[in-house]
């Protein structure tokens, strides 16, 4: 069977773990932090320039992929939704003893119910564990991309990246 | 007959920018367009653009339209609509069909932002009700707010393909898949990653075999191809789709510089025959410009900085800006598009 994002589409985790933009584990376990699932030199740099702390570096030559500073990073979130690929998600293994929190980009409707519990989906589209919506945040910075906010057991909080699908009934 | 400056034929990315910056500087300019309205393909981009926050990236594509929309406006720029050029003759007249009839305009500068249109694929059924170009099926969903269909297969995993896959499930139409006939797919990885992320599969090495049904789209056959392009007969999988959507590629609408003896050279990278141009996007033909897709297949964003060094530079051989200004925008310009090229 094929594997990467450049056969199936999908990243895969090995992948993903070699980029300048993924954190350490290290520093999940310790609170927020951005994980940047950005593979190619993409022309592009909104996420250096919404970044308060300036954590998230590209520098002169836009295409160069965006490079993580994780002790500058505060997990604020600002560049989840500056991401025109939405490919940013915020991760935090510090939560509680048995839960992570992450937030990813959800574009699609209907919007899950804060406090709805979801079907949690891995970066294949396979549901993999259950969440519970603990925020949908919409505000105006976020141009229509809706961050949500999903509490899922830990051991999969580097799977983890989005829920599936729902229908118009809110199932 | 009407006279203007500058005139540009396409009101797309292209050439609205064209349109601002050349009207910026005092020309008069008019846009031609045979569309209802203008805009161009950026109405239909509901997505984020890519790019340089200096510019316009993070913004959706339709944003983007409406600010170059306004700009042109504000700086009262004549945009005939729903009118057709169907021929440039020499010293820089312009046949156009309009709803009032047929019109001649006498320019003295022509930018050419024509665009492109979309490939087609020739297979059983390919003729059948239901198979369209994904940006045919783009504009139904965002423009016209119509679901081209329930259940669609996509063809081609461009960025074209990846994106409209994504805005087709925004628009609560079902994807069954992506096929593609390349080992890897063409577009994007963070494209492609945001659709697995909601559970469509990507088909590499599969080419569309056949589309089936009575008088319209019924079901799709796709096969797996070995590494000799031959199909793997016990690879056939069927999908009942109502939809078809081919993403395989855009040809430049160069029909006008061909028209007025542009000379081309063959870039299959960029789309096909492009029309030659110098560094100031001037055909060899004298007062002839093009910028866009038909001088090459780009992103709206590479389209518009090839329509603001067109326009620059259409109005600075009329007097309207200085040189020194024209070089130093230029290579800004081309710092940019090297960027956004690669």
């Amino acid at each position: 069977m094929d594997k990467g994002y450049l056969k199936t589409g999908a990243p895969t985790l090995e992948e993903l773990q070699m980029l300048p933009g993924y954190p350490t584990r290290n520093r999940m376990e310790k609170g927020p932090v951005a994980v940047i699932e950005c593979m190619q030199n993409i022309p592009c740099n909104p996420c250096e320039a919404s970044c308060p702390t300036r954590a998230i570096v590209i520098g002169e030559d836009l295409s160069r992929r965006p490079i993580l500073n994780e002790k500058k990073c505060i997990g604020c979130g600002k560049c989840i939704a500056a991401c025109p690929g939405l490919a940013i998600f915020i991760v935090n293994l510090n939560y509680s003893e048995t839960e992570a929190l992450i937030q990813f980009p959800y574009e699609l409707l209907p919007l899950p119910l804060e406090n709805q519990v979801v079907d949690a989906v891995n970066r294949e589209g396979v549901i993999i564990t259950k969440g519970k919506v603990k925020r949908v945040d919409i505000k105006p910075s976020y141009h229509h991309t809706p961050i949500i906010s999903l509490l899922i057991p830990k051991e999969y909080a580097e799977e983890v990246r989005g829920i599936a699908r729902r229908k118009e009934n809110g199932s | 007959m009407s006279e203007t400056e500058i005139a540009i034929i396409g009101a797309g990315p292209a050439g609205l920018s064209a349109g601002i910056a050349a009207a910026e500087s005092g020309a008069k300019v008019c846009l031609i367009d045979r569309n209802l309205e203008a805009g161009g393909q950026l109405f239909k981009q509901i997505h984020k653009f890519f790019g340089s926050s200096k510019h316009f990236a993070g913004e959706r594509g339709f944003l983007i339209g409406r600010k170059l929309l306004e700009s042109c406006n504000k700086l009262a720029v004549e945009i005939h609509l729903q009118s057709y050029v169907g021929g440039i003759f020499p010293e820089g007249k312009i046949m156009m069909v309009t709803p009032h009839g047929t019109e001649i305009i006498q320019a003295q500068k022509i930018i050419l932002a024509t665009g492109a249109i979309e490939k087609s694929l020739a297979f059983p059924g390919s003729t059948l009700p239901g198979v369209m170009g994904a940006g045919a099926a783009q504009t139904l969903c965002n423009i016209q707010g119509v679901q081209p269909g329930k259940e669609v297969l996509m063809v081609g995993s461009g960025n074209v393909g990846l994106i409209v896959t994504y805005q087709l499930l925004q628009a609560g139409v079902n994807v069954v898949g992506i096929v593609e006939l390349a080992s890897e797919i063409k577009g994007y990885g963070v494209h492609s990653a945001k659709i697995r992320r909601l559970g469509i599969p990507i088909y590499t090495q599969h080419t569309i075999l056949e589309a089936k049904g009575n008088k319209k789209v019924e079901k799709a056959v796709i096969g797996k191809i070995d590494q000799n392009q031959k199909i793997i007969l016990n690879s056939l999988k069927e999908f009942y789709v109502d939809t078809i959507c081919l993403a395989i590629g855009l040809n430049p609408l160069a029909e006008l510089a061909w028209m007025c003896g542009c000379h081309f050279d063959y870039k299959p990278a960029l789309g096909s025959h492009i029309p030659w141009h110098n560094p100031y996007m001037e055909t060899n033909i004298k007062n002839i410009y093009v910028a866009g897709d038909v001088a090459g297949i780009g992103e709206a964003t590479i389209a518009m900085e090839e329509g603001k060094l067109a326009g620059l530079a259409a109005a600075t051989s009329l007097g309207y800006y200085n040189h020194a200004f024209l070089e130093k925008q230029r290579s800004n310009i081309e710092n940019d598009l090297k960027n956004l090229r690669r």
